[in-house]
């Protein structure tokens, strides 16, 4: 469960206040609302990567207000994926787990694992500058996936994504995390995404948030 | 043009000609020509007074072998200590705030804005007081001196350009790393750093060029001593004072070749796939 109790955030000029939600385990959240609203800051503050002025976020039952993005179990992908340019598909599927220490057979069986569920197993030694926008989101899929998060965060993921692509990964979205007792909160502004995937949709308006 | 029943003018292609291109890129080409065009007639006419004996009983001269000699050594060593400062006070200051930052960002301007000079007299005074005063025998008017003088300016431009490489680099690999299991520290070094190869080299070229043509910081803290701190910006002085046009010229030729070569090792490096 991902649960947001009267949260405070201030970011210069632009600040949330007293925002309170709640998204049951294993559900599939969709967060919509006009551009600049504050969806993204939101999601941010789950994921540990904006400091709040006040409130609660708690996770499962364990409060993660105070720790890093690191120590939270959230996976995240942002709206362009944000691969790193200078590692190969493989070494950006291994990335966490080398962070983490893993041997070096049990990264490789991962890789190779994520890779062929994402159908990218063919690009592990590419560039992210010669993949597609569609493998780039793939690869971004299974970047945040490679520690099997309890919770995954996805900003507008498919946004960028011409109509063939977008639904290539909508399928694989469908196909990989919804129903797999991923947790997810997942910013879009398409109706077919949030016709399909949402279990649950937040609607932002102003600085309130809606639950439909 | 076409005009409406009510006289105001309509939108529209038919008849419409916005007007002709040549005029404005004539204007850029010859305002940016210009200023190009002097560049390269400065560096004939220096190749143009200089003769080859010249340019050959400078390089066999022993003053100025140890000016070159020196030069270089000061360049690298001040270069390595501006990119050792500049990059952790670019990031610094591309991605925090803080109480202070605009005053900070402004102190870091007075290197540049000061007339160079004025900045080797300000090390003078410094080396006065404690606890820069204890180490001045071995400082003041020494090799030291010298770097630290072509340091105090290099520095300010290569944590500049830093910040803008740092600006230039999206915060989302940060987010991205923090999320994975990187601490800030892992996700500087990690993802940040690969990614701003370019922005270190641009940099180090810029504080090497720099230190290479320090001339007013040097003379004042470090001196113009032959065979001690004589750089090659006090060589040209050197000769001008002796009166000697010739090896002045070919002086300021050797460091033209230097600052090139330089620029174009710069280049290739960059070219040769630093960033991603």
């Amino acid at each position: 469960m991902i649960s947001v109790e009267k949260l405070h955030v201030r970011q210069g000029e632009f600040s949330l206040s007293d925002i309170s939600f709640k998204l049951a385990e294993g559900a599939y959240g969709i967060l919509v609302g006009r551009s600049g609203c504050g969806k993204t800051t939101l999601l941010e503050a789950v994921c540990g990567l904006r400091s709040i002025t006040s409130g609660k976020i708690l996770l499962g039952t364990k409060d993660v207000t105070t720790l890093k993005p690191g120590e939270r179990d959230v996976g995240y992908v942002p709206q362009d994926g944000a691969l790193f340019p200078h590692l190969s598909v493989a070494r950006q599927l291994a990335f966490a787990l080398v962070l983490r220490k893993a041997k070096p057979k049990q990264i490789e069986e991962r890789v190779e694992e994520l890779a062929e569920r994402l159908g990218v197993s063919h690009l592990l030694d590419r560039m992210p500058d010669a993949l597609s926008g569609g493998e780039r989101q793939r690869v971004a899929l299974g970047r945040a996936l490679s520690i099997r998060p309890r919770y995954l965060c996805l900003d507008e993921p498919l946004s960028a994504l011409d109509d063939e692509t977008h639904d290539e990964i909508y399928e694989l979205l469908v196909q990989t995390v919804k129903g797999t007792g991923v947790t997810v909160l997942h910013i879009t502004h398409n109706k077919r995404e949030v016709e399909n995937l949402a279990d649950v949709v937040f609607r932002m308006s102003g600085n309130e948030l809606s639950c439909e | 043009m076409m005009q409406s029943t009510d006289g105001n003018v309509v939108t529209g292609s038919t008849g419409f000609r916005p007007g002709s291109d040549a005029p404005f890129i004539v204007g850029l080409s010859i305002l940016s020509g210009t200023y190009v065009v002097i560049i390269v007639a400065m560096i004939a006419a220096d190749l143009a007074y200089v003769d080859a004996d010249s340019m050959l009983s400078a390089l066999r001269s022993k003053e100025i072998q140890y000016s070159i000699g020196l030069s270089l050594l000061s360049c690298s060593l001040s270069t390595l200590l501006s990119l050792w400062v500049a990059i952790p006070l670019g990031y610094l200051t591309s991605r925090f705030d803080f109480p202070g930052k605009r005053l900070l960002d402004t102190v870091l301007d007075i290197p540049i804005v000061l007339p160079p000079l004025v900045i080797g007299i300000s090390l003078l005074a410094l080396f006065n007081f404690a606890p820069f005063s204890w180490t001045s025998q071995w400082v003041v008017f020494e090799i030291p001196a010298v770097i630290l003088a072509q340091f105090m300016v290099a520095c300010a431009f290569a944590a500049r350009a830093m910040r803008i490489s740092f600006d230039q680099i999206p915060t989302r690999y940060e987010k991205v790393a923090l999320t994975l299991g990187c601490n800030r520290s892992k996700a500087f070094w990690l993802v940040v750093m690969p990614q701003a190869k370019r922005g270190i080299l641009a940099a180090g070229t810029l504080a090497w060029a720099r230190s290479l043509g320090e001339f007013g910081p040097i003379l004042v803290f470090a001196g113009s001593t032959r065979m001690r701190t004589e750089v090659l910006p006090t060589s040209v002085y050197l000769e001008m004072q002796a009166g000697n046009l010739k090896g002045m010229l070919a002086i300021s030729l050797i460091m033209i070749f230097a600052a090139a070569a330089v620029l174009v090792t710069s280049r290739l490096m960059g070219m040769k796939r630093l960033e991603p």
